[in-house]
């Protein structure tokens, strides 16, 4: 899917997201992708905060916020709603930051597939609960600084890896799962677009930075979230008929320590820290490498 | 389709809904008070590519005739778009 | 109609068929769960059209309703104690999004510790979550109160949460005679729900958003307006099912021999039946006593309350509730609608039945004669 293939209406506008919001980025492009009949549940987070404030209700589309525990049984009821009464050409599709899917909301989530539910859900990972002020979530890579993971003398950050949903998704057997980059919008947008016509559960893991968060420049956050991939802290993948497929298999990684260093919450990391972070990066690689199925680039 | 302002600004007592359920794309306020710099299109430089379209987090860019036209009712200033463009077609100016 | 020998449980489940919910949701808890088994078969047979959606968890099997009732269906879910506090989220989630949504709560004991029986702290504890809070005092009630509670929470002047309380145990797994309506006069009785306040391709919407301190306070205003309009509307509700059905209910509350009582017991749920028949017993032997059966907690029946009570010389207010550190919020609510009305008569608290505890006929005669003789502000009735 490229940006020729995108409708030209604007679901997700005049919202009162930050100056150069990741996450926005990914709800207003997805939107784009899936069109009128998008029925969005949006949890308690950052999206909801700045699209829904009566009476500026910024989404064109139905759209409607969840609890903060409940994107995915919202969505499971909407589409058994709106099935019952007959209808049939819609999409469920919610939108969940990293806290509201991998932490509070991961019980509904389970459920949902484990039911198969026909929706799509769609996690936009900034990596910490943003809306808040940024604290740890269970997606706070290691060594990021958070205002719950200090970095001091004694502790650099956050002390554990971040969960890994895409696999967790991908364990439920579901119908589909699929990671992505705001940084690579033409690979988002065409899962997107392939998940929406799917049966059954899917699920979109995109990175989608927060300058505020991350500790960046409010214009580099398309930037951020394609070095990401370049130096292959995240990868491209998609899980379907139970096998996963690496969709972009970089010949060389691009400086680990270069990525790093432009975000204010790694800067406190040391030399071995950035070893740390290389050697785990190394080793997925070789498991990702040795396992997976190799996609067209 | 987009959500676009409206007139009725000032909702009292009897405009309240009963329940938490409204028009969809509603809108009642502007984002230019939140920029200190404004993106400004080169139209000579701009060739309608879509990169700055597809990347505007805000999606207050739009393509007419080849060429990009940004809402600044709704643009913040971010940047992105003048990162983003291969041409150099979009500068960012302070906001006077 | 048909007559059948069912449990409480089972009678709820009739109803909730008759209904005809569009989503079913709900997540297994004793004593709640023969009630959902019913509404499965149900499914399974073809009795009853609707999706069953096996949740996760009771913040789900809510969640998922509420996502339901936001597409305009109607839906159900059933639950009980530390399921009913693990949804308490979503309980206000419904109600301030005025989703018309019904729920049988089986009245159970909180931990800790532990304990399946029942009492009612857990629904009472959820009082100011805007529901409607109905309680039953038998089977027949009970299957009769799912058919109304969906024509009162749906009604446009309404549009609030209904929650169905039944008796742990006592009501939930007794067994009675039960006659259960024809479809075709339940579908006569109930209308399909129609509504605005839906997600709707045709007409898109928001919902569920949010509403800063210029404008939130008039939202939480008209919860309130509704809920008190509620009144009316069960009123109405009632009149229509004694013209379809031919049973009649009382409103907000039942009296039972108040008209001259000098000393009258308050109380709820299914220990009223025990009760009327001290009363009886007392009766004979020359007691000028009644008895009150709240029906409704929310909205709380103020005014007729007092008009049943306002030439007692006193009352007593028998609860399976304690407010700790404080008194029974039954006996609290009471207490304020007699004040309000400038009634000036002793009042005291029954505290019983906690975690089971079997009421008996004994510990009732106590309290009438205690009513009579005077008391402490608040006796636990086993101790």
């Amino acid at each position: 899917m490229t940006v020729k293939d995108l409708a030209k209406d604007e679901f997700f506008y005049g919202h009162k997201a930050c100056a150069g919001c990741g996450g926005s980025l990914a709800v207003r492009n997805a939107l784009k992708v899936i069109g009128k009949n998008a029925f969005a549940v949006l949890p308690a987070g950052c999206m909801s905060a700045v699209g829904f404030n009566f009476p500026q209700l910024c989404f064109a589309n139905n759209a409607i916020i969840s609890t903060f525990a409940g994107t995915a049984s919202m969505l499971t009821g909407i589409e058994a709603g709106l099935r019952a009464k007959g209808i049939t050409d819609f999409t469920a599709v919610g939108f969940a930051g990293d806290g509201g899917t991998a932490d509070i909301g991961i019980q509904a989530l389970s459920g949902a597939i484990d039911r198969g539910d026909n929706i799509l859900y769609i996690c936009y990972d900034n990596e910490a609960y943003m809306n808040t002020g940024i604290q740890k979530s269970g997606l706070t890579p290691f060594g990021a600084k958070t205002t719950t993971t200090l970095a001091g003398k004694n502790i650099h950050g956050n002390i554990r890896p971040k969960k890994n949903m895409f696999e967790i998704a991908a364990a439920h057997n579901i119908a589909y799962a699929a990671t992505a980059t705001i940084g690579y919008m033409e690979d988002f947008l065409t899962k997107v677009k392939k998940a929406s016509g799917l049966k059954g559960t899917k699920y979109i893991h995109v990175i989608a930075p927060c300058p505020t968060g991350w500790g960046i420049s409010v214009s580099d956050t398309v930037e951020i979230a394609r070095e990401i991939v370049d130096c292959g802290l995240w990868y491209l993948a998609e899980y379907e008929n139970g096998e996963f497929i690496l969709n972009h298999n970089p010949k060389q990684f691009t400086d680990v320590a270069e990525y790093l260093k432009k975000q204010g919450r790694f800067r406190h990391l040391n030399n071995d820290d950035v070893d740390l972070i290389i050697r785990s990066r190394d080793e997925k690689w070789d498991k990702i490498r040795n396992n997976w199925k190799f996609g067209k680039d | 389709m987009k959500p676009y302002l409206r007139e009725k600004e000032n909702f009292g007592f009897d405009d309240i809904p009963e329940n938490t359920s409204f028009e969809a794309g509603y809108l009642v306020s502007v984002n230019s008070g939140w920029r200190s710099i404004r993106p400004v299109v080169n139209v000579e430089k701009c060739v309608g590519c879509s990169q700055c379209y597809l990347y505007c987090p805000d999606g207050v860019i739009s393509i007419e005739n080849k060429k990009a036209v940004i809402d600044y009712d709704f643009c913040k200033g971010c940047g992105i778009c003048h990162k983003i463009c291969k041409l150099n077609a979009i500068e960012m100016e302070v906001e006077r | 109609m048909a007559k059948k020998f069912l449990s409480g449980d089972e009678a709820f489940a009739e109803g909730v068929r008759l209904a005809r919910p569009q989503v079913i949701s709900a997540y297994p808890i004793t004593p709640q769960t023969i009630v959902v088994e019913r509404l499965s078969e149900m499914v399974e047979n073809g009795s009853l059209k609707s999706e069953f959606i096996h949740v996760e968890s009771e913040h789900s099997a809510l969640s998922c309703a509420i996502g339901a009732s936001a597409v305009g269906a109607r839906a159900f879910t059933a639950t009980s104690s530390q399921g009913l506090l693990y949804m308490a989220e979503c309980l206000l989630y419904a109600s301030g999004g005025r989703f018309p949504i019904v729920m049988m709560n089986a009245n159970r004991s909180t931990a800790l510790p532990w304990n399946i029986y029942g009492d009612q702290r857990d629904s009472i504890s959820q009082l100011d979550s805007d529901w409607i809070q109905a309680y039953a005092e038998n089977a027949q009630e009970g299957l009769d109160f799912a058919l109304m509670s969906y024509y009162i929470a749906e009604h446009r002047e309404v549009s609030t949460p209904f929650m169905v309380n039944l008796d742990g145990f006592v009501l939930t797994h007794t067994y009675e005679t039960v006659d259960i309506p024809t479809q075709e006069l339940a579908d006569e009785y109930l209308p399909p729900y129609e509504t605005d306040n839906r997600l709707d391709i045709e007409n898109p919407k928001n919902l569920a958003f949010s509403a800063g301190p210029e404008h939130n306070y008039i939202f939480k205003y008209k919860e309130h307006r509704a809920l008190l309009r509620a009144k009316k509307i069960i009123a109405e509700a009632e009149k229509h099912f004694a013209e379809i059905f031919g049973r009649k209910y009382t409103g907000l509350l039942e009296t039972y021999q108040t008209e001259d009582a000098e000393y009258i017991l308050i109380t709820l749920g299914s220990i009223a039946g025990l009760c009327r028949e001290i009363a009886d017993f007392l009766r004979a032997k020359g007691k000028k006593i009644g008895v009150v059966r709240l029906r409704y907690l929310r909205p709380f029946p103020t005014e007729e309350l007092v008009s049943a009570v306002k030439n007692a010389k006193a009352v007593g207010v028998l609860e399976k509730d304690i407010s700790f550190g404080n008194e029974g919020t039954v006996f609290t609510n009471v207490n304020s609608a007699l004040f309000q009305a400038g009634i000036g008569i002793p009042s005291y608290n029954f505290i019983g039945g906690l975690g089971g505890k079997n009421i008996s006929h004994k510990d009732i005669e106590k309290i009438f004669d205690l009513i009579e003789k005077g008391a402490e502000h608040i006796n636990f009735i086993e101790i």
